[in-house]
């Protein structure tokens, strides 16, 4: 490994040597021709400066090297033409000169001396520029070393700039038309790009991949001669069409080199104009088919589309043109025929392609549905009996082809109308096809994008399926817990953009997702019933207090019949917890809708969960709770089958495990049956009977406190006890009477004192603040306050 | 000056999408001191959302939250004032306001936090106030119907507190302004 780096250092060394050699003798004859000039020398001059181009011969450096060379001679060779103009001054004809140069021993040097001279020739109009020009670019066949002749031709590129026959140009005219300019600058160009395509060819092949390096550092020597093109006046699109065009695309297509070809394509587009390429587009996109299977032509073509898709953007007024000239399909037929010519093109490159033109319609023709369908169902064809893409930057692209449909309409609705979108996120590997789905999810949440009918939920679904079940290219490895949450949390919210104020189209909707969701497993089931619960509960709501009517598909039973499987299959999941609170939910819209048998048939079966499910203490105290607050509110229950629920609940209250528990649920049993609206159930007696049961747990509380502890616990059950008598007493409950508070006031005084008790400074402000209530009620001037005067503080 | 943000009973994503739209754009973070919560956000999406607004978040338990850690009451003081977040649906009859005083009693604090009824309600009484925030996403209610988003912001300064709501009226956010002074200094 170490002898390749030392042969490279001293081949570095060397060119810095030969250079420096090289530099040294174009100042040294530099010196002389520059003592020549000043004495008005000529002959002298012509000969040191033919000595110093001499070292323009070498063939040792390297093209960077030689370019330096190069820009030393040619910043002296200026000094010999402005010579050269004052010595035409002083009586010395141009010809005469053209003529006199052309002693020069060695060839390259005559050719630079008759450039220079060849300038001043043209410059002085003593003969036409185009013949001046033509013979020059003839004559410079004689060098055919590449390096050396396109410099050049490098050289008289440089120098006749300024003087081709364009129109308008002061040499026009006699000096020729642009015809003669073009053709002139068009040999030239196709002369130097076969000198350059054969620089590949020199030296040995080891060093191949350093040489390509080299020659594509002189590309733009050729490019030059394109952009001098597109820079003259003359050439209009008719010219470019007919003449410029055709000719630059036959030498690039010829060549056959992968490297010149790919520079030219990219060049043509960079230097001519918009409207040109518009024009010309399908002159132009023929030749990218027969170009070398290696260039990287989607670059090439994603350029153009890109430049005239800015072009569109820059005018509404250019559209038109854009249609005339059918831009699109000529522009989808290139594609195809690329793709067919290429076919070693990897497969990153075909999507990049329909990226690319995906853009272009994206920007140019947002109203055509139909081409966007149809970029995506080229790139399916392409991706045909290939299944999942596994190739990394394919994906990419396959994403953003995706996605750019989606952020430019910002509406997943118009996604489902296209036929071939899912067709091409079906090729997505597992887990980049989720993340689409993620996104599809976030776009409709961020454009609050409604999906209104079954037939959308459906497609919509077909599209996000790797989301809502498992699919086949399931990984091995375990998901992680915490992504699946968030990816099912998601499809959750999803659900409430599946709207339609038409109960008929809503219900099925809720039908349609359900069945698809049924597909996703238990795992799922836990996120996806509860949002179609609720959203089942508001039809149920947008029904209720309507006349049913006969034709209609939809109806109250039908939906909680649709609710009730709907919780059952989330109980089997098995998630009791949340199914106990949906069967409360529906139980309670059941009676709003005065549907007392099903809302019994949805208690009995929140009880069955709660009697068979619930077993931890903490979460039945929380169900006990919910099941009260539920039960409470549910006014559609005759006597019989209320006395049902509310001796089970009751019951369920008094045996839960922690005394305290126990005490705050029975006392909140005793809303049961007192409820303050108008007509609601006041049955006192039972009220007394909940108090005074929580009462005795209380009590009991506090003896199991002082036997295991020793001490009393704290007394906060018995104030909040007084505090609930306090509120029946308020609501004029006949059986709480002021005796009774005032013997709970004076127990929780005797127990705050007693030493047994445990201090606890939260009781002390509780009882104290419960203290000052009273007080604020015996000021009261209504009844209340009446009511209040009998209890003692 | 403090700013405290009241909002409750997003269901998210039980029974709603997301927040309105219109609410996340006026909730900036840096602004807020203090985030209170009733509970019923459900996720940990919804409770990273707040902590985004400001760090300091206090969450009483809904029955629908996942995260177990929720505590089913919380106190904190802020400034001169003592505050208390509970969801509500342990206190039965759901949403009533003597039930709900008993509560504020029993916690003794000067501002008692409530949700579960998804009903906007501030409730001034001789012992403090009483603020249901609503539900920050107009989630169905069983107790509610056609309930509005709303949420609430506080501006606590030093004895006085005013309380905004504000409420998503048919895709126009209207703002009411309550006003309430602590009676006298407890000792």
């Amino acid at each position: 490994m170490q002898q390749p780096a030392q042969e490279v250092m001293s081949t570095a060394e060397e060119q810095e040597k030969w250079l420096a050699d090289a530099v040294a003798l174009v100042q040294h004859n530099a010196f002389f021709m520059h003592r020549a000039l000043d004495a008005n020398n000529l002959r002298d001059a012509l000969k040191y400066s033919a000595q110093m181009l001499s070292e323009l011969r070498t063939s040792k450096l390297s093209p960077q090297k030689y370019y330096e060379l190069y820009m030393r001679t040619f910043d002296e060779l200026r000094m010999l033409e402005v010579f050269f103009k004052e010595e035409s001054k002083r009586g010395r004809t141009n010809a005469d000169l053209y003529e006199l140069v052309q002693h020069a021993g060695n060839i390259l040097p005559r050719l630079y001396l008759l450039c220079t001279v060849g300038s001043v020739y043209i410059k002085s109009k003593e003969a036409p520029a185009k013949d001046v020009l033509k013979d020059l670019v003839e004559m410079s066949r004689g060098v055919q070393h590449p390096i050396r002749g396109l410099f050049l031709r490098s050289y008289l590129s440089q120098i006749s700039r300024d003087k081709l026959p364009d129109v308008g140009s002061e040499f026009e005219g006699e000096g020729g038309n642009v015809m003669d300019a073009v053709e002139f600058v068009l040999q030239n160009f196709t002369e130097m790009n076969k000198l350059w395509v054969r620089m590949q060819h020199q030296g040995p092949a080891r060093e191949k991949e350093k040489r390509e390096k080299e020659r594509s550092e002189l590309r733009e020597l050729v490019g030059k001669n394109l952009h001098v093109l597109s820079q003259l006046e003359g050439v209009d699109l008719e010219m470019y069409k007919e003449v410029v065009l055709p000719r630059v695309l036959e030498q690039v297509v010829n060549c056959k080199d992968e490297l010149a070809q790919y520079y030219l394509m990219d060049c043509i587009i960079q230097v001519f104009p918009d409207d040109f390429h518009l024009q010309t587009l399908e002159t132009l996109l023929a030749a990218c088919p027969q170009l070398q299977s290696t260039v990287d032509i989607k670059t090439v073509m994603s350029q153009l589309m890109e430049r005239l898709s800015n072009y569109a953007a820059s005018s509404p007024e250019v559209l038109p043109e854009f249609l005339q000239v059918e831009a699109f399909t000529k522009l989808s037929n290139a594609v195809v025929k690329v793709i067919e010519a290429q076919p070693d093109m990897p497969l990153v490159g075909a999507v990049s392609l329909h990226v690319a033109l995906l853009t272009f319609i994206l920007r140019v023709h947002i109203d055509r549905l139909d081409y966007v369908d149809q970029v995506l169902g080229g790139c399916v064809k392409k991706l045909e009996g290939k299944g999942k893409v596994k190739d990394n930057k394919a994906t990419k692209q396959l994403v953003a082809l995706l996605t750019a449909p989606l952020e430019k309409y910002n509406d997943v609705v118009t996604m489902l109308k296209l036929a071939n979108y899912s067709k091409v996120m079906a090729h997505l590997d597992y887990e980049t096809n989720k993340v689409m789905a993620t996104v599809i999810i976030q776009s409709i949440m961020k454009n609050g994008t409604y999906i209104t009918t079954a037939d959308k939920v459906d497609a919509l679904f077909e599209l996000l399926r790797e989301l809502i079940k498992d699919g086949e290219g399931l990984p091995a490895e375990e998901v992680d817990e915490e992504d699946f949450k968030e990816e099912q949390n998601l499809v959750a919210r999803l659900v409430h953009m599946l709207v339609n104020p038409d109960p008929d189209e809503m219900f099925k909707i809720l039908t349609t997702a359900r069945k698809h969701f049924r597909q996703g497993g238990p795992r799922r089931l836990e996120y996806t019933l509860a949002p179609l619960v609720f959203s089942a509960s508001k039809l149920v709501r947008s029904l209720q207090g309507r006349e049913a009517s006969e034709d209609s598909p939809v109806s109250l039973e039908k939906i909680f019949q649709f609710l009730h499987k709907t919780v059952e299959d989330l109980s089997m999941v098995p998630a009791p917890e949340l199914a106990l609170r949906l069967y409360l939910q529906c139980a309670e819209a059941a009676s709003d809708c005065n549907m007392e048998p099903v809302a019994y048939e949805f208690f009995t079966q929140a009880f069955v969960i709660y009697e068979e499910e619930i077993a931890d203490s903490k979460a039945q105290v929380t169900a006990i709770h919910l099941i009260i607050g539920t039960l409470q509110r549910t006014q559609v229950f005759g006597v019989e089958n209320r006395d049902t629920l509310t001796h089970k609940a009751t019951g369920y209250s008094a045996k839960l495990l922690k005394k305290p528990d126990q005490c705050r649920a029975v006392f909140a049993c005793s809303h049961l049956f007192w409820v303050d609206d108008e007509g609601g159930v006041k049955d006192g007696e039972r009220v007394l009977l909940c108090l005074k049961r929580a009462l005795r747990i209380a009590n009991a509380a506090q003896q199991m406190s002082s036997a295991t502890r020793g001490s009393n616990g704290p007394i906060t059950l018995f104030v909040e006890i007084l505090n609930k008598y306090l509120y029946y007493y308020e609501k004029g409950n006949p059986q709480v009477t002021s005796n009774v508070i005032q013997g709970l006031l004076e127990l929780i005084q005797t127990e705050m004192q007693s030493e047994n008790t445990v201090q606890d400074p939260g009781v002390d402000a509780f009882f104290a603040s419960t203290i000052r209530y009273i007080q604020y009620q015996k000021l009261k001037t209504d009844e209340v306050g009446e009511r209040y005067a009998a209890i003692q503080t | 000056m403090v700013l405290v943000l009241a909002m409750g009973d997003m269901h998210i994503p039980h029974r709603a999408a997301d927040l309105p739209a219109k609410f996340k754009s006026m909730l900036v973070p840096g602004k807020i001191q203090h985030i209170l919560s009733p509970g019923n956000l459900c996720i940990k999406e919804v409770h990273d959302y707040l902590k985004s607004l400001c760090a300091d978040v206090h969450v009483a338990r809904g029955e629908y939250d996942d995260d177990p850690r929720y505590p089913e009451t919380k106190l904190l003081t802020i400034g001169a004032f003592k505050l208390g977040i509970c969801h509500g649906h342990q206190v039965v009859p759901w949403g009533d306001l003597d039930s709900l005083t008993m509560l504020q009693r029993q916690l003794d604090v000067d501002i008692l936090i409530t949700g579960h009824t998804h009903q906007f309600k501030a409730y001034k009484h001789e012992g403090g106030v009483i603020i249901n925030p609503g539900s920050a996403t107009g989630a169905y209610s069983s107790i509610t119907y056609d309930v509005n988003p709303s949420f609430v912001l506080m501006d606590i300064d030093g004895l006085r507190v005013v309380v905004y709501v504000y409420e998503l009226v048919d895709g126009e956010v209207k703002v009411d302004k309550i006003d309430f002074k602590k009676p006298h200094q407890r000792t």
